[in-house]
């Protein structure tokens, strides 16, 4: 078997036994919930038996093995049960579906990472190759200050500036994100455009700065420096020399930062009032709506750990080492 | 030399050596330290004066809402009060007390914990460094603002859980730096001969290892501090943090948010900077979230750079 290949295979299996580890993680936390929690989903007038009928339904009963399997094969085809919210104390059952909850949130969400990610990784990209060439110039000091101080600069302070700025004394932006499914495609991008831009400026910094180290790594490396002394345009270094063992390094940043969008959404989609799994997540977290929390962390990781394993897929694939095998 | 003196090569290179106190030492090189680094010591400093001392800086008590709400900058309030009548200013003061204290201890109990951990597998190289190591693996797959998020709903919002739980989750990173740069100390021959004394496990960990891997992790300490401080902050600001009446600066910005919606478009249409009186009045009303966000991002800010600073130092680069 080609070597890239047999690579491939084990990190895919990997990636899947993660998945099924975190899966557990993820699963096991139902069970740490304190005894009384039956009361305190259904309300404090819940009956003995609505509560008994309560735990039979989550199959508290039933064997620990036999519940994650149940999960996983639910979760794997869409059922991520029944929401906590909306269940009163009678018995009678209000509530939800999880997955009719997370649905055009899950859409939402999905539009807005995509939009910043389309902005953002091509300038993160330009940035970052050019201040890695032109380092130590004036306009290399400029743009590591800035993003220095982007990065140390929590997400929220920089929604709030833009919001100042973009909304309130000058009104072009609308302040709050209320994205409805009935809308138009350029007036979904208009009311998307303060939060897009807020985590655009937050992951081009990350972006720019790991772009920037990772091809003065690559610079400084021998066989570049052997290209230079060999009196080789620059121009050439980059395209024919650099740019094949760059790929690696770059995809990883890429998948990375794609990764930690996956983080700030949560924080800029609460800033905005996005309706997003983001929000969506947080409010349950405060009302400890569990079945709704465990489906958000299996989509937030599941993406993760996805960015994550597709980077390391494109760094075997372009290496020219494992290409080339001698 | 006169003929009375005897010649001492201990009394030469005595002399010579004129070795400098550890202050000085630090002295001579804060000197040479650029314009950021001291700009970010001198924030750090007024920052730790303004946590210790609160509760005789302020003027107002932490949780006092004896005020009117919203009352605008000045008239014995100097930022104003917020929407349930409490001295912003106060608030800010008790907040810096509150939240660094918070990410202090957490980060410390983190350190504790990867640390340990991290020297301990590294020493092993074994079954239990393999555990461990899987372990963080598995931890490090979730992102960790959403893991946190999973738990906090299970265990709820206490400041002891929240300290345990970004403590717990941020000890791996602690873990794999601590692992990595223990690894090529303790194949060192001191460390052997230590070993063969038969020295116990802590005792190698302490004085052995510890020593010679203390820069980069003084380094990881100041990045870890203003990870776990945005960490916490952002929780705070999501309503799941530091819970009220404890003054904290992510939830100020939470509370107070809405007040930058009520600012007046500055620039209207034709009218272009006509309304320059206003903008400084709309911008005092808008400051209170802005104020505690501000002053988290200078303290994290300051941090990175005086980080940034000591890792050039230490790491000898010259660029």
């Amino acid at each position: 078997m080609h070597p890239i290949v047999r690579t491939i295979i084990q990190r895919l299996l990997l990636g899947l036994f993660t998945l099924f580890l975190v899966s557990l993680i993820i699963f096991s936390s139902i069970e740490f919930l304190p005894g009384d929690f039956g009361e305190a989903v259904l309300g404090q007038a819940a009956t003995k038996e609505t509560v008994a009928a309560f735990r039979r339904e989550l199959g508290l009963d039933l064997p620990a093995y036999q519940r994650y399997f149940d999960w996983v094969v639910g979760v794997v085809q869409g059922d991520f049960g029944q929401s906590f919210s909306g269940r009163a104390s009678s018995g009678q059952d209000r509530s939800r579906s999880v997955i009719e909850l997370i649905g055009p949130r899950l859409k939402n969400t999905l539009f807005l990472a995509t939009m910043t990610a389309i902005i953002a990784v091509p300038l993160a990209l330009f940035l970052g190759i050019t201040a890695a060439l032109y380092r130590n110039s004036i306009y290399d000091r400029v743009i590591n200050a800035t993003t220095l101080t982007t990065i140390a600069t929590p997400e929220f302070f920089v929604a709030y500036i833009l919001m100042l700025l973009l909304s309130s004394l000058y009104n072009v932006f609308p302040s709050l994100s209320g994205i409805r499914a009935d809308m138009t495609f350029w007036d979904k991008i208009y009311v998307s455009t303060l939060p897009s831009l807020t985590l655009t400026l937050v992951i081009v910094a990350h972006m720019m700065r790991m772009t920037r180290a990772a091809i003065i790594n690559l610079l400084a490396s021998p066989y570049i420096e052997m290209a230079r002394l060999k009196g080789i345009s620059s121009s050439r270094i980059i395209v024919r020399h650099a740019l094949p063992n760059a790929w690696a390094p770059i995809a990883t940043v890429i998948a990375f930062n794609l990764a930690y969008l996956v983080v700030g959404v949560v924080v800029v989609e609460v800033v905005f009032t996005y309706p997003g799994i983001g929000q969506l997540m947080v409010d349950a977290v405060r009302t400890r709506d569990v079945p709704v929390v465990q489906a958000c962390t299996v989509i937030f990781a599941g993406t993760y750990i996805m960015l994550n394993l597709i980077a390391d897929i494109i760094g075997i694939i372009s290496n020219p080492r494992l290409l080339h095998p001698r | 030399m006169s003929d009375d003196q005897t010649y001492s090569a201990a009394a030469e290179v005595g002399q010579i050596k004129l070795q400098r106190s550890r202050f000085k030492r630090s002295w001579i090189e804060l000197k040479k330290a650029p314009p950021t680094a001291w700009f970010g010591l001198i924030m750090i400093i007024i920052y730790g004066f303004v946590a210790i001392f609160a509760p005789w800086l302020a003027p107002f008590g932490e949780a006092d809402s004896s005020f009117s709400s919203f009352q605008p900058w000045g008239d014995g309030h100097i930022f104003g009060t917020d929407q349930i009548g409490r001295d912003i200013f106060s608030r800010l003061i008790f907040g810096a007390r509150n939240t660094i204290g918070i990410a202090l201890v957490t980060t410390l109990l983190s350190f504790a914990i990867g640390g340990s951990l991290g020297l301990i597998a590294a020493i092993n190289q074994a079954w239990l460094d393999q555990l461990i190591s899987r372990l963080v693996d598995v931890l490090m797959a979730i992102p960790g603002l959403i893991f946190a998020l999973m738990l906090l709903s299970i265990f709820g919002s206490s400041t002891i859980g929240l300290i345990l739980i970004i403590a717990v989750l941020d000890s791996t990173r602690v873990f794999r730096l601590t692992r990595a740069v223990s690894l090529t100390v303790v194949v060192m021959d001191y460390v052997e001969a230590a070993k063969l004394r038969g020295e116990k496990l802590g005792w190698i960990m302490r004085r052995e290892i510890l020593p010679n891997i203390m820069p980069p992790l003084v380094a990881e300490f100041g990045l870890r501090f203003s990870f776990v401080f945005l960490t916490i902050a952002a929780l705070s600001f999501l309503g799941v943090g530091i819970q009220p009446p404890t003054a904290d600066w992510g939830s100020m910005v939470r509370d107070n948010a809405s007040l930058i919606q009520f600012v007046r478009p500055w620039v209207t249409g034709d009218a272009f900077g006509a309304n320059w009186g206003r903008l400084g009045e709309d911008i005092k009303l808008a400051s209170p979230p802005l104020l505690a966000a501000g002053a988290i991002a200078l303290l994290t800010i300051s941090v990175n750079f005086v980080v940034d600073w000591f890792l050039h130092k230490t790491s000898g680069l010259k660029e």
